[in-house]
């Protein structure tokens, strides 16, 4: 499989009235043709800022991409003029944002919402575009697409709202879809419809998907490959299986033990991460995790970096990990 | 056994004192405003839901988006007028009850809700926040010791006696709703409805105020309604389950029998969309997706509520309403293929 794109050292700030807000730190990571990969975190960990990064969309004057490469069939996106930037957006990268309704135009039509990128971007007659906008709508499973398209979002549910954001970006059939936090505002058995679907749109039609979640579960299933973000960084990647099997960041292995799981029996207790999530205008120096951790060391002052270990496309940045080893052995 | 409502009475294994019983429960809201505000439809937020809470024990309620769940909170807790039917709480039939008397009893209940942020008020200090409750209803006049009691609510969830002069926007999301079960602790409540407590908290501190909540039961004594759409959390807090569609109660049962022997659709379909964090187990795993989407309340199908999207349902689902039934000592469902 080829790279489809590479991220390189990305880093973006935000200037805020308590300061500089490092939101996504010197971050690399890459997507192969076709693949899935997730980008796993909490809340201000940077996930969604990175694939806002990617898609250009951080806004100035407070925001601001400081530096790095983000090389997409070949080309550094962050160097392209932004008309050519615009036919890349939508057409060769989409985006499937949580919030269907607050992400779609309530007063245009759905049928105006998905014609106009095919006719701008695709230089597709009126009358075409209507066709493939019926076509998309039967692809994604919205019932009687001929009388939807005359409809508005507000006449559609959450679910129905997603499937046409879905349908959106597959409009003009790009190579990468960014979705973030696609379910997170769905109900669970929605939400598995909605996971089907694109699992089975990204097999079919070959395109290459990010997904961007808090969920593990959703990740487990759902991922090839799998970057963990703290604090701007990502600390471990690893395929899904073996991240899940052996986790070898304090961070991961805190976030998969403190979830209660319906496939073990009842825990007496949960086992949180104690502490609270860093304020990221003010990080410690070296590890960000370090105040919270378990396995902390002295030498945690000092950040570790992104570092392979044990198996071929495995690394975390922790300076105690080999321990984390030994404790999944035991 | 035949009896159409859950009866834990009749329950070999109910045992304990009943603090909470909703008897019939309905609630109708009229909506529309069609010329000159003329009602146009009703949305049947809950259609007859009965239930027990025993006291010192946790009751699930689960449920997706729209199924009554929250709403039946807000009854319990008078906050929505029922349009008909029985809360019968510490022995007293809220209905029934003058505004003098209600307001005392309703001083046994309180309310932790989902968003801390939106539930503190931005103007008033951590201290204030919880003094308020003390001194609306009396319950500590002196000043000094008011300090002193918030000082070990503050205790009691976790918090250092300086939090008591921050305000809401200089705590973080998990600090937030330690605040929040605070003030619901403030008042002593025998009975905390937990409305999505822990949803929108990330998942490294939801385990800390679940584990709180649990801490807190176990000392004070306290019994949940603990409203919730996250099947793992419930089972894990929870020692009966209760599962709403569409407002109505389809199962009930003990935590064990009901996660491990599902015996409504509904129910099974909800388990198998959860998914679990291991990519092997979830290779290997069958699902069912259930078609289609929740039906409006407005216009709930006939018959059983969920048979146009049962992958089980027969002729007889879309004709007969399926009463609540006790299936298995203990076990509530209300399919007439349970």
């Amino acid at each position: 499989m080829a790279t489809l794109l590479e991220v390189r050292n990305l880093k973006t700030t935000f200037l805020t009235g308590a300061g500089i807000v490092r939101a996504v730190d010197g971050v690399s990571w890459d997507i192969q043709e076709g693949e899935t990969v997730a980008l796993v975190g909490e809340s201000g960990c940077g996930k969604s800022v990175s694939a806002l990064s990617i898609m250009r969309l951080i806004a100035p004057p407070a925001g601001r991409i400081e530096g790095g490469e983000i090389v997409f069939k070949g080309r550094d996106l962050l160097q392209l003029p932004e008309e050519e930037m615009r036919d890349i957006r939508g057409k060769e990268i989409a985006m499937i944002f949580q919030e269907p309704m607050t992400s779609l135009n309530p007063v245009l039509t759905i049928g105006r919402q998905l014609t106009e990128g095919l006719e701008i971007h695709l230089q597709m007659p009126p009358e075409q575009a209507r066709a493939r906008a019926v076509e998309l709508l039967g692809l994604v499973g919205i019932p009687d697409p001929e009388r939807r398209l005359a409809q508005y979002p507000h006449h559609f549910s959450g679910g129905m709202r997603q499937r046409m954001m879905i349908a959106m970006a597959l409009a003009c059939n790009p190579s990468l879809i960014l979705a973030d936090e696609p379910t997170t505002a769905l109900d669970v058995t929605i939400q598995a419809q909605i996971l089907e679907l694109m699992q089975d749109l990204s097999r079919r039609l070959g395109v290459a998907m990010l997904i961007i979640t808090h969920n593990l579960g959703v990740v487990a299933r759902y991922a090839d490959r799998v970057n963990v973000m703290y604090a701007g960084r990502i600390i471990e990647r690893a395929t899904a299986v073996e991240l899940y099997s052996n986790p070898r960041h304090p961070y991961t292995l805190g976030l998969l033990k403190s979830v209660p799981r319906l496939d073990e029996p009842r825990r007496a207790r949960l086992a949180p991460i104690e502490g609270q999530p860093p304020d990221l205008t003010r990080l410690p120096p070296g590890c960000a995790f370090a105040p919270r951790c378990v396995y902390r060391v002295e030498r945690c002052a000092e950040a570790p970096p992104l570092a392979q270990i044990g198996a071929a496309d495995h690394s975390a940045a922790c300076w105690e990990s080999a321990r984390l080893e030994k404790r999944v052995a035991a | 056994m035949t009896a159409v409502a859950p009866s834990l009475a009749a329950a070999p294994q109910a045992a304990g004192e009943v603090l909470l019983e909703v008897r019939d429960l309905v609630k109708h809201f009229h909506v529309g405003a069609g010329f000159l505000g003329r009602a146009v439809g009703v949305v049947r937020a809950i259609d007859g839901v009965s239930f027990e809470i025993r006291r010192g024990e946790t009751l699930g309620l689960v449920g997706e988006s729209g199924c009554g769940k929250t709403t039946t909170g807000r009854c319990i807790l008078q906050l929505e007028r029922p349009t008909s039917g029985r809360i019968v709480f510490e022995g007293g039939d809220l209905g029934a009850l003058s505004d003098d008397e209600l307001r005392k009893v309703r001083r046994h209940m309180a309310v932790i809700f989902q968003d801390p942020y939106s539930s503190l008020n931005p103007r008033m200090s951590v201290g204030e926040i919880l003094e308020e409750p003390l001194k609306v209803h009396g319950i500590v006049p002196d000043r000094v010791a008011r300090a002193a009691r918030v000082r070990e609510l503050l205790e009691q969830v976790g918090l250092l006696p300086q939090h008591a002069r921050r305000y809401p926007h200089q705590l973080s999301g998990g600090q937030r709703q330690r605040v929040g079960i605070a003030r619901a602790l403030a008042v002593e409540p025998s009975l905390i409805i937990c409305d999505e407590p822990v949803s929108a908290l990330d998942v490294s501190i939801q385990a800390q105020i679940i584990n709180l909540l649990e801490e807190l039961q176990a000392r004070l004594g306290l019994t949940y309604l603990f409203i919730a759409h996250d099947l793992s959390v419930v089972r894990h807090i929870s020692d009966r389950v209760a599962v709403m569609y569409l407002g109505k109660v389809v199962e009930l049962a003990d935590r064990q029998a009901l996660y491990e022997d599902p015996l409504h659709p509904y129910t099974r379909a909800l388990l198998s969309a959860v998914p679990i964090p291991d990519p092997q187990l979830e290779a290997r795993r069958e699902r069912t997706v259930l078609r289609g989407e929740v039906p409006s309340p407005l216009k709930p199908p006939s018959g059983c509520v969920f048979h146009p999207r049962c992958p089980i349902a027969i002729d007889r689902c879309a004709a007969e309403i399926p009463p609540l039934r006790e299936i298995k000592p203990g076990h509530w469902a209300a399919c007439h293929l349970a």
